[in-house]
């Protein structure tokens, strides 16, 4: 009959406004009781008494909480971690940077000199403002030393800022994205909960061994 | 007396809350009634054949992922299939199955889309759009678990997929399978038997079939006027001669046909999960000798594949290089969108946007 | 017919005036009155002024409800929140729209005709307050009974047209021209529909006064004559300008409709007047068609009729957030094809009935119920067949989609 279709339409939207809402309240978020004492991890009693203001306002349910949305470790996020003393300055990534935002200035360190096996980095800039986030540096740096950061709430007032430069690279916290780097996500890092401490036990990705080279780029040609 | 009417030619501009993406149209109607349109575009030519020729093959998937960006994954593996097919390389079988996966995950993410924008289009106030974006959501989320990325994923490498997928991506899955289903049932009952959306979309921008057939008009739009063709099955890439799935076809070419088919797809795509779920294996996701830098050598190779809008293929000539030396996409919306003029002559104004919102073009594909 | 010393508030705040003879048995708490019976008319105007002054005050803050209110129902029905941040659950976003629109700039055309454009939104919003004056919410509370009630009401919703003409005349912009008779066209064609259910409703209370419409509904009309009731709430819904008949807000994605060239003020003055008239219908229909303030004893006359009049609000943010729009032509195909003659067969139902059983009891009125919940059916089948989407195109091809293996 005419108008069962609006009908069935109305029951659908019917059915989705007494059910739950999919809004992830980020930065913060309002809760009653129950939700901030959870958050702070005590029972309500206890956090009551320990925060009184807060807990009036939760009765009400005004309690501010913050809230994030769900991130994997995979993600591909807005820093860089970098690790000095694995870089070599060979700059594989800043060749094979899509859009060759990387700018690397090395002058030979003093041990070694003829061998050249390790650079001392004077310049190593990465400006975020034109990066893509593609993670081709990630999977071009054979020693392992670049990774992907998981952060993004980088923003800065002014576009000069964008340029991460060698000495904030060095100091930043350290929490490394599983993006290509399969060696870290088998020892279950989670890189929202804590900075990674220790780094060096991890091994590096695995390589093609020698047999395997030989084949394909001697061999086969 | 009689009265003296006169055409008008109007400007839909370019920044339009209903056309998707940047494009201009010249209408030029009559009182209600559409006498010419003109579309004109360009408006989001970044010059990705171009920037093609000057990156290697696997910086070359970064461009791939932002021409058509709401389907990345089926881009990646249309230029991926034919950089294998240049360069020789087989790919490992997980690899394949992995991104048969991802192909049709991005298909039903596709698919919801376009539907969602299509009954915007028709003045429903954003609820069945939130309802499949709410769907859209889940699949994101699998993305950002499979390659870190929700949207531009680089997922793809010559050889197979970079990386397998993690733990938690396999119950994620099959959560979403489980779901999955009621919620197309849902937009089903919302939207199919609505009187409302049944009055304004049916017998509303007709295309016959031997008129697609004349334009090379291909995915969807085609298979919604009754022709049967669907290169997964006539033409099949990686393992999709394995599986069994079956292809809606509409009769008549209207705008409420195009919206079902699309749905149906959906519910084919599960299909398609569940079986890509059971058969794949474990082992490495793509070959070891697979260098970093691909040589093909010298030669040519187009492999079109279905993507969610159509036939999609690259084109590519290499010349012995680590850049391909001509890169050309055959983009499915650019073509489809060469018959809007005829679709829309002689229906009324503001049914224009709804045809154009059903024939789903993605104006980053069309201008590159 | 009730006269204003009927109204419950007015003989307080009166008699709180007025020391005269009528207020011996009236509720005092402050004494009896300062002014003698020969100034009462004094008395008589203050009490009207500070009756109207409650009103229209409690319009403003109805609108600064149903605004945050609509948005918030609408998140809902999207599986969302609705505005949440300012304020606790987001009440003071009202005070924000209302910040944001006063603080644009206030641009006035040059080609346009001044007078008639800063006349008009005035237009929207003054004869809207108006039907507030004869709605009684609760049971002895009204500001005045006119003995024409219902036309009325039905007379100043023809000034909505009016005003949207005035508009799309005053922007001076072709295009405001073409939205703004575009949507008199469909304002005009659906005050018939309207008029003519409301003639149902008279019909069965014998009266046009409201107070008399609502006391003669032993069962609520929108039970009783359920034709009558789905034509006025489709009449009501389009005179709104709510979707699925919101061609005058939205459909000016193509052409500017009648309210482009309008910014600040003045377009907050539509903005106010389109929901106060949202409010204004929902309150006509509670009181026309669901009983007005009747309802069981158990808790005072005035809840009933709050309650009956939010979820009336409730069902037409429900309609805006579930039907996509119809197309012009479609629009009046609905109102001269459909709405129209449902209307008149809904009259000579209810007069056929009235003239069988002209003082019915309660058996008899549950009979007539069922009769018209026959016709109700039975009309809409031959409708919806005459008028509505057929599933085979013309030359009998029939559609489908077929799964092809």
């Amino acid at each position: 009959m005419f108008g069962f279709g609006l009908i069935k339409g109305l029951w659908v939207t019917f059915k989705n406004l007494i059910g739950p809402t999919f809004t992830v309240q980020y930065p913060d978020k309002r809760v009653g009781l129950f939700k901030v004492a959870k958050y702070y991890k005590q029972n309500p009693f206890s956090f009551l008494k320990s925060h009184p203001i807060d807990g009036l306002k939760s009765i009400v349910g005004q309690a501010v909480i913050k809230e994030y949305p769900d991130q994997f470790p995979r993600f591909r996020g807005q820093e860089f971690n970098w690790y000095e003393d694995r870089c070599t300055g060979c700059a594989s990534c800043a060749k094979y940077c899509p859009l060759g935002i990387i700018e690397i200035e090395t002058h030979p360190g003093e041990n070694n000199i003829q061998e050249g096996t390790s650079y001392d980095i004077d310049v190593f800039d990465i400006d975020i403002g034109r990066c893509m986030f593609c993670g081709i540096c990630v999977e071009a740096c054979p020693f392992d030393a670049l990774h992907m950061g998981s952060g993004f709430e980088k923003a800065t007032e002014k576009r000069e800022e964008l340029v991460i430069a060698v000495d904030e690279l060095r100091s930043a916290d350290k929490r490394p994205s599983t993006w290509f780097r399969p060696q870290i996500e088998q020892s279950s890092y989670q890189p929202r909960d804590k900075e990674m401490d220790d780094f060096h036990d991890i091994g590096r990705h695995e390589k093609p061994t020698k047999e395997e080279l030989t084949e394909r780029w001697v061999n086969e040609r | 007396m009689s009265i003296r009417t006169e055409p008008v030619t109007m400007n839909v501009g370019p920044i339009h809350p209903s056309t998707h993406g940047v494009f201009r149209m010249r209408v030029t109607f009559d009182g209600e009634e559409i006498i010419d349109v003109e579309p004109v575009i360009g408006y989001l030519h970044r010059g990705s054949e171009k920037l093609a020729e000057e990156r290697t093959y696997t910086q070359v998937v970064t461009l791939t992922d932002r021409m058509d960006y709401v389907a990345s994954m089926t881009n990646n593996q249309s230029y991926i299939l034919s950089v294998e097919k240049l360069a020789g390389i087989t790919p490992s079988p997980r690899g394949v199955w992995l991104r048969m996966i991802a192909s049709e995950l991005q298909r039903i993410a596709s698919h919801a889309v376009a539907n969602g924008f299509l009954i915007n289009d028709l003045g429903a106030w954003h609820t069945p759009l939130l309802y499949m974006l709410r769907e859209r959501e889940k699949i994101l989320e699998m993305f950002e678990m499979l390659c870190g990325a929700r949207i531009t994923n680089s997922y793809l490498r010559p050889g197979g997929v970079f990386m397998d997928a993690p733990d938690q991506f396999w119950p994620a899955l099959n959560r979403f399978l489980d779901e999955m289903p009621h919620r197309i049932d849902d937009i089903e009952n919302l939207l199919s038997t609505n009187e409302i959306v049944l009055i304004r979309t049916q017998n509303v921008g007709v295309l016959k079939k031997d008129e697609c057939l004349n334009a090379s008009i291909t995915g969807p739009v085609l298979r919604a006027s009754g022709v049967d063709w669907d290169l997964r099955h006539k033409n099949p890439y990686d393992y999709y001669d394995q599986i069994s799935f079956s292809r809606p076809l509409g009769e008549i070419g209207d705008n409420h046909d195009r919206f079902l088919v699309r749905i149906f797809e959906m519910r084919e795509s599960l299909k398609i999960l569940r079986q890509c779920i059971e058969n794949i294996q474990p082992g490495p996701v793509r070959p070891k000798e697979v260098p970093f830098l691909v040589r093909p050598p010298k030669g040519d190779s187009y492999v079109p594949i279905e993507s969610p809008k159509g036939e999609l293929g690259f084109y590519l000539v290499s010349d012995g290089g680590v850049s391909p030396f001509r890169c050309h996409v055959r983009a499915p919306s650019f073509i489809n969108l060469t018959l809007l003029r005829e679709m829309v002559l002689g229906d009324k104004i503001a049914d224009l946007f709804v045809t154009f919102g059903s024939l789903d073009v993605n104006m980053g594909e069309v201008d590159r | 017919m009730n006269t204003v010393m009927d109204s419950v508030v007015f003989k307080f705040i009166y008699c709180h005036l007025v020391s005269s003879n009528e207020c011996v048995d009236s509720f005092r708490i402050l004494g009896s009155g300062f002014i003698s019976e020969k100034y009462s008319i004094i008395g008589f105007l203050i009490t009207s002024l500070i009756l109207i002054l409650i009103l229209i005050n409690g319009a403003l803050v109805g609108v600064l409800a149903l605004i945050w209110g609509e948005r918030r129902l609408i998140g809902r029905f999207q599986a969302r929140l609705g505005p949440n941040r300012w304020g606790p659950w987001g009440i003071f976003t009202p005070v924000a729209d209302a910040i944001k629109v006063m603080f644009k700039e206030d641009i006035s055309p040059r080609l346009s005709d001044k007078f008639v454009f800063v006349l008009a939104p005035v237009l929207m919003v003054i004869p809207v307050l108006m039907i507030f004056a004869v709605i009684p919410f609760g049971k002895a509370t009204f500001l005045t009974d006119l003995n024409v009630g219902v036309l009325f009401i039905l007379a100043i919703t023809s000034t909505n047209t009016l005003s949207v003409l005035m508009a799309g005349w005053g922007s001076g912009n072709r295009y405001g021209i073409i939205g703004g008779l575009r949507a008199v066209a469909m304002l005009l064609s659906y005050e018939i529909p309207m008029a003519l259910a409301a003639v149902g409703v008279i019909l069965m209370a014998g009266s046009l006064s409201i107070i008399k419409v609502i006391e003669s509904q032993t069962i609520p009309f929108a039970i009783f004559q359920p034709l009558g009731f789905l034509t006025f709430l489709i009449a009501a819904t389009a005179e709104l300008n709510r979707s699925p008949f919101d061609i005058t807000e939205a459909e000016s994605e193509l052409i500017a409709g009648y309210m482009t060239e309008y910014s600040s003020m003045k377009f907050g003055l539509f903005f106010l007047g389109e929901f106060m008239a949202t409010i204004a219908a929902s309150a006509v229909i509670v009181c026309l068609f669901l009983g007005g303030w009747r309802g069981p004893e158990i808790i005072p006359s005035h809840f009933w009729f709050l309650i009956k009049w939010i979820l009336m609000i409730c069902v037409f943010i429900w309609f805006r957030a579930t039907f996509p729009r119809l197309r012009v032509d479609q629009i009046m195909e609905l109102a001269w094809k459909a709405l129209f003659e449902l209307t008149l067969i809904n009259i000579l139902a209810v007069a056929i009935l009235m003239l069988i059983w002209p003082d019915p009891t309660i058996l008899e009125l549950w009979i007539m119920t069922g009769i018209n919940w026959i016709i109700f059916f039975v009309s809409l089948w031959i409708f919806g067949k005459l008028l509505g989407p057929k599933p085979e195109q013309k030359d009998g091809v029939s559609r489908k989609i077929v799964l092809q293996k």
